[in-house]
């Protein structure tokens, strides 16, 4: 039986300040299998991994490779056993080229010199060898992001590793592009690779794992095989109750267009149009999915749209009135809510209590500035404390700061600051990335209610579920384009899943 | 182990002692280990350390007159401490304090000889006014530079210190020049009486302004939105920019405010002592400021304190000088040190044991972001 | 598949390097045009003036290389100015002692290795705001200086010229570049090797992935902390040298605050030359032929306030910094300090 594993993890406990990532946990790999590690956000599956890879030192527990133990005391460690690992983030460095990624770390030299040559050569004979095709002199922010996980797992491979940790992998690829990297992955398992494979999408572990642990809390709460169980089953395995897939909402009632948007183009930083001659409109009472690849110009869009962006041509009309660009709060004073992209970077004042944080876009009006400036903070409290009632914010109180609270938690101030507010249009940016089942569930109602009172809601999402399961109308962004806008109801994963990659359905 | 250090979190935010000692710990502890290695530099360069220090505190604490001494040498620091912390809110280093304070001390020594036939209060509160604002348009440079080209305003307000230095000489040794008596040295004209800060027995009434601008500060930053608006900015420029702040607005109007203070700083210098502009009499008073600030944990009503320590290591450094033979410049070299123990605070915190304060880190933009 | 345009257009090798370094190569140009029409007028002055450039640029090219050794791993180093003062002060108080300039020279590059270690110590392993670091490090060293130096202070010489035979008699540069003190030669060569290092060594692209992105650097086994301390502590042995040059090459004396602002003018000029040493040294060299016209300006008959002339330096900074900064790509990581977890 031990000769059969290759990757063996005895009882690992690790703490961080205020919290317990990972409860004694036990975990093996076979040799050449797909093992799923399953569970929520915020599980201790990514803690775990890192842990194995030596990025994070455990407080207890054991490591055994090929059935010997082993101490793992950094990454170099764990390349040095075989472990590679493709992190959620990619750890490419953006201006090197891929040659240079590549090699970074197991440098092979000439002299006191870099010998890029030879390493381009050992690059084009792996690259071939596994079928992984790449450009070696590409800069890797030049190509697209299903090139660069490419590159990540080369690099592992380049490294010679025969275990491989895949940390959410599917989160920037299109359904079709997914099924390609399981392909791989099985390629991968017939030439000896091990691979331990962490997500919290349900069916791509019946699609391709053979085995499941699921995680919750720290703790690893069961295992099971793709054979024994189903989606729903998982899911209950992965939250500890029975959840609603679906999200529940009556047909929309849209009315008349409260935000349109023409012929708009926007370029990057860098001078690139990253949106291209974009036209929509949004009703009131209605929810507008806009689903893509990550990059597509999604976020552009939703930030010209909300102020924080300036355009190059085009207009944006919000009922009826011509908006100005980045002037955020022209929006906010015009019935426009937005819960940001980035919680940490737009949404909140992370060192601010929530009483603060809870009159960010609000706090010159009255009644939470008097004359000569002067702050009310009678009524910033009074606002506060309605506001942690309302939408349930767990927190001891009011006065403590943003960044003591979980994502969940954090999210349920935006969203009570922004909703509260009488709004004709909303936009909610990927608004419940990275959170738990309860509060995604919690935010999904919250939205749905917003379109009910016969708010115009815009929903941006890298997630197909969330989209699928809240929109009433799906545009689909390709490389800065709207490529389609179609009804909820004729929407599949896998139509939607052709135009994110820019083919067209309809045409096969 | 989780409710237990909520317990602990609760009980000692809760006394507003435990809380005040949290802060003022580190700061003092800094001081002390300061004065410690002071002490053993002294003792080095061949020096009786006590001594040295007795003599130190005698010509800043040892009679009424020293005491006025030392209120006098802490009032321009208030001012500069003020200035340097208000921009620190913003996320903002104005290391051009010095600069700023020798426009305010320079120009409201002209309105001080230039103006004539004013009422004595009048014409005091004028030339501070005027000195004070021409320090906050120095300030506007950098803010603007800053705002608006991403010119990191570290550099150029360190340059635009040295443009200071050179434009207060060429007016002070050519268009304002003192020509009275035949005098050669590079100064102005002495300034009117009516345009004198007076000193009430001992206690120079610059002073009392000094801590009448630590509570207008104060109130400033934590009472009015405009205050709010500082430290968002501060805190999180992307932030302030989805709240629907004027980021670059903000960021040049706290430049505008800190340059104003420094200015004052100047001015008050120029009016309650000095009495006439002199290149190199307020060398210093500028970066003396940083130390201050961050003594003072950049709190206003810390800065008084920070300032009233370093005033009197300045006030009684003559003394020193005199009784115990040691050069004054120790005092430089204790207030840099205590500048690195107070921002090197994990060390501090590892000797006497003390737990973090929690409160708001400084942290100030790279060149890079913006 | 159909739609390309997201990529960058190609652009070929030549069109790139015109576009990142047109502006420095045609104003390079521009000098050396400008010189050799003058040196057809006045040989004397131009040759003073070309000698004077090359030693003004001397601790500016040092105190450049410092700030990008630290910036390219992720090091901002504000505090160069200090770092040059106290190694110019040691370098000048071991000649005083010893007499012995290799020993002086040895002292102050010393010095400013261990400021070097202070700084890293404060940003790297305390993870303290790097710019208040290096504020501490320049009050620090005023201080210090201040107290130590005692007015009278007597050197026993400094260092001199070594003209490498038939080379340093070309017109223009022969008395410039081949006729100089050892430290200037050290300078030339300090450019060239740590472009080398930075460019095409191991450790290079280690410093530079630190720079960019660490935590790719991290799970890839190499030590990020290790590579900033080396790199910050090695600028800070450079910046001693620059020190070196001032008290025991150029001047042959200390004063309180010698070294005037030349530590923050070196940020400006490692940003004009895009964080490359090469580049540095090109806008060094604009720096310190603007040095060298100001000092001609002053001996020349003409009417204007020293004050005025005096200030060009400080407000070239403020120039090229506000036309520069947002155009030059800063290292992504750039004074941000790195969390292990």
């Amino acid at each position: 039986m031990a000769e059969n594993l290759a990757l063996e993890i005895r009882n690992v406990t690790k703490r961080f300040p205020g919290v317990i990532a990972n409860d004694n946990v036990s975990f093996n790999l076979r040799k050449g299998e797909i093992h799923a590690l399953l569970g929520e956000n915020g599980a201790g599956k990514s803690t775990l991994m890192n842990v194995v890879y030596g990025l994070y030192a455990p407080d207890e527990g054991e490591f055994l490779v090929n059935g010997k133990k082993v101490e793992i005391n950094g990454p170099h460690d764990a390349i040095n056993y075989g472990i590679g690992m493709v992190h959620q983030h990619f750890m490419l460095v953006p201006v090197f080229s891929v040659t240079e990624n590549m090699i970074l770390g197991s440098e092979v030299t000439k002299g006191t010199s870099l010998d890029l040559k030879r390493a381009r050569k050992e690059i084009l004979e792996i690259s071939e060898a596994y079928g992984l095709e790449v450009d070696p002199d590409a800069i890797v922010e030049d190509i697209p992001v299903g090139v660069q996980q490419r590159v990540e797992i080369l690099k592992a491979l380049y490294r010679k590793a025969n275990i491989l940790v895949l940390d959410e992998p599917t989160a920037v690829l299109t359904p079709q592009e997914a099924e390609d990297l399981f392909r791989v992955m099985r390629h991968l398992t017939e030439k000896g690779v091990s691979i331990i494979f962490i997500t919290h999408k349900l069916k791509e572990i019946l699609n391709v794992a053979d085995r499941v642990t699921v995680m919750r809390r720290g703790k690893v709460v069961g295992h099971t095989t793709p054979a024994e169980t189903d989606q729903q089953g998982l899911a209950t395995m992965m939250v500890g109750r029975d959840v609603l897939l679906e999200v529940e909402k009556a047909p929309a009632q849209p009315k008349d267009v409260v935000l349109s948007v023409e012929n708009l183009t926007i370029k990057d930083e860098r001078n690139v149009s990253v949106v291209k001659d974009i036209s929509f409109d949004v009703r009131a009472g209605e929810i507008l999915g806009i689903a893509g690849v990550q990059g597509n110009g999604q976020t552009e869009l939703a930030e010209a749209i909300t102020g924080l962006r300036g355009i190059d041509a085009g207009e944006i009309t919000l009922s009826g009135e011509r908006i100005p660009f980045e002037k955020p709060r022209w929006l906010v004073e015009h019935g426009m809510g937005h819960v940001p992209e980035d919680r940490h970077k737009h949404g909140l004042v992370l060192p601010y209590d929530l009483a603060d944080n809870m009159v960010l876009c609000t706090y010159y009006q009255k009644p939470f500035a008097g004359a000569f400036m002067v702050r009310n903070r009678d009524a910033i409290q009074k606002n506060a404390d309605g506001l942690m009632e309302r939408f349930d914010v767990r927190a001891p109180s009011t006065a403590v700061a943003a960044s003591t609270l979980s994502g969940g938690n954090q999210q349920k101030v935006i969203v009570g600051r922004e909703f509260s507010r009488p709004l004709k249009v909303l936009v909610a940016n990927q608004p419940t990335r990275g959170l738990d089942v309860g509060s995604i569930e919690y935010i999904h109602k919250e939205i749905v209610k917003m379109r009910d009172e016969g708010v115009g809601v815009i929903v941006v999402s890298a997630e197909l579920d969330e989209i699928l399961s809240l929109a009433d109308r799906i545009a689909v962004m390709f490389r800065g384009k709207i490529v389609t806008v179609i009804d909820a109801k004729d929407a599949t994963r896998e139509k939607l899943g052709l135009w994110m990659a820019g083919s067209n359905p309809d045409e096969e | 182990m989780d409710d237990q250090a909520e317990k602990e979190m609760s009980t000692s935010s809760g006394s507003w002692l435990g809380r005040l000692w949290r802060t003022i710990a580190v700061p003092l502890a800094a001081v002390l280990l300061a004065m410690l290695i002071g002490a053993i530099l002294l003792a080095i360069s061949g020096a009786d350390p006590i001594k040295a220090y007795s003599a130190l505190f005698d010509g800043a604490f040892g009679s009424m007159k020293a005491f006025g001494r030392t209120l006098a040498k802490a009032t321009p620091l208030i001012f500069s401490g003020l200035a340097v912390a208000f921009a620190f809110k913003a996320g903002l280093f104005n290391i051009g304090a010095q600069g700023q304070l020798l426009f305010g001390a320079l120009v409201s020594a002209v309105a001080g000889f230039m103006i004539h036939g004013l009422p004595p209060f009048l014409h005091a509160t004028l030339a501070l006014l005027i000195g004070a604002s021409a320090g906050a348009l120095y300030a506007a440079i950098p803010g603007a530079l800053k705002a608006y080209t991403g010119a990191h305003e570290v550099i150029t307000t360190i340059m635009l210190n040295y443009v200071a230095i050179n434009i207060t000489d060429y007016f002070a040794d050519g268009p304002f020049k003192d020509t009275t008596g035949g005098n050669i040295v590079a100064r102005t004209p002495e300034i009117l009486d009516s345009a004198r800060i007076p000193t009430i027995g001992n206690i120079p009434l610059g002073f009392v302004l000094a801590v009448l601008a630590a509570v207008v500060v104060w109130w400033l930053l934590w009472h009015t939105t405009l205050g709010f608006e500082i430290r968002t900015v501060g805190l999180s420029p992307h932030a302030a920019k989805y709240a629907g702040m004027k980021v670059a607005f903000t960021v040049i109007l706290t430049m505008v405010i800190s340059g104003f203070l420094a200015g004052a700083g100047g001015a008050i210098e120029t009016q309650g002592i000095v009495g006439r502009y002199q290149p190199g009499f307020n060398a210093g008073l500028g970066f003396d400021g940083i130390t201050i600030a961050l003594l003072g944990k950049t709190h206003p009503f810390g800065i008084i304190p920070a300032a009233l320590l370093i005033g009197a290591m300045k006030a009684g450094a003559s003394t020193m000088q005199f009784d115990a033979g040691v050069a004054k410049e120790i005092t430089d070299v204790i207030q840099a040190l205590m500048l690195f123990f107070v921002t090197a605070d994990m060390i501090v915190r590892k000797l006497i044991h003390a737990r973090d304060d929690g409160g708001e880190k400084i942290t100030l933009s790279g060149w890079g972001q913006q | 598949m159909k739609n390309t345009n997201q990529l960058p257009t190609e652009v070929s090798p030549l069109q790139r390097f015109l576009k990142r370094w047109g502006w420095t190569l045609a104003m390079v140009l521009g000098v050396i045009g400008i010189t050799i029409w003058q040196y057809q007028l006045n040989a004397q002055a131009t040759e003073a003036v070309v000698a004077s450039t090359i030693r003004q640029s001397t601790p500016l090219v040092l105190g450049a290389l410092c700030g990008l050794l630290g910036e390219r791993s992720a090091v901002i180093n504000i505090g160069i100015e200090g770092q040059m003062l106290l190694g110019a002060f040691v370098g000048f108080l071991v000649n005083v002692w010893t007499g012995n300039l290799f020993l002086a020279v040895l002292a102050a590059v010393l010095t400013g290795a261990v400021m070097g270690l202070l700084l890293a110590y404060m940003s790297v392993t305390l993870k303290m705001d790097q710019i208040i670091g290096g504020t501490v490090i320049n009050i620090l060293a005023l201080g210090l200086t201040g107290y130590f130096y005692q007015v009278g202070m007597v050197t026993q010489g400094k260092l001199q010229p070594i003209p490498l035979g038939p080379l340093a008699n070309i017109p223009i540069i022969g008395p410039a570049i081949f006729n100089n003190p050892p430290i200037t030669y050290a300078t030339f060569v300090l450019v060239i090797v740590v472009h080398y290092v930075l460019f095409y060594t191991k450790w290079g692209l280690r410093t530079r992935a630190v720079g960019e992105h660490p935590r790719a650097a991290d799970t890839l086994g190499v030590d990020v902390f290790k590579i900033r301390y080396v790199n910050v502590i090695m600028g800070g042995a450079i910046a001693g040298l620059a020190g070196a040059f001032l008290t025991l090459e150029a001047v042959g004396s200390f004063e309180r605050a010698m070294t005037n602002g030349r530590g923050f003018v070196a940020l400006a000029v490692m940003i004009f030359g895009k964080f490359t040493p090469l580049g540095a040294w090109g806008a060094a060299l604009l720096f310190g032929f603007a040095n060298a016209i100001q000092t001609q300006l002053q001996f020349a008959d003409i009417q204007i306030p020293h004050q005025f002339i005096g200030m060009l330096p400080y407000l070239l900074t403020i120039i090229v910094l506000s036309g520069f900064v947002g155009r030059t790509r800063v290292p992504a990581a750039d004074g941000v300090p790195y969390e292990k977890e």
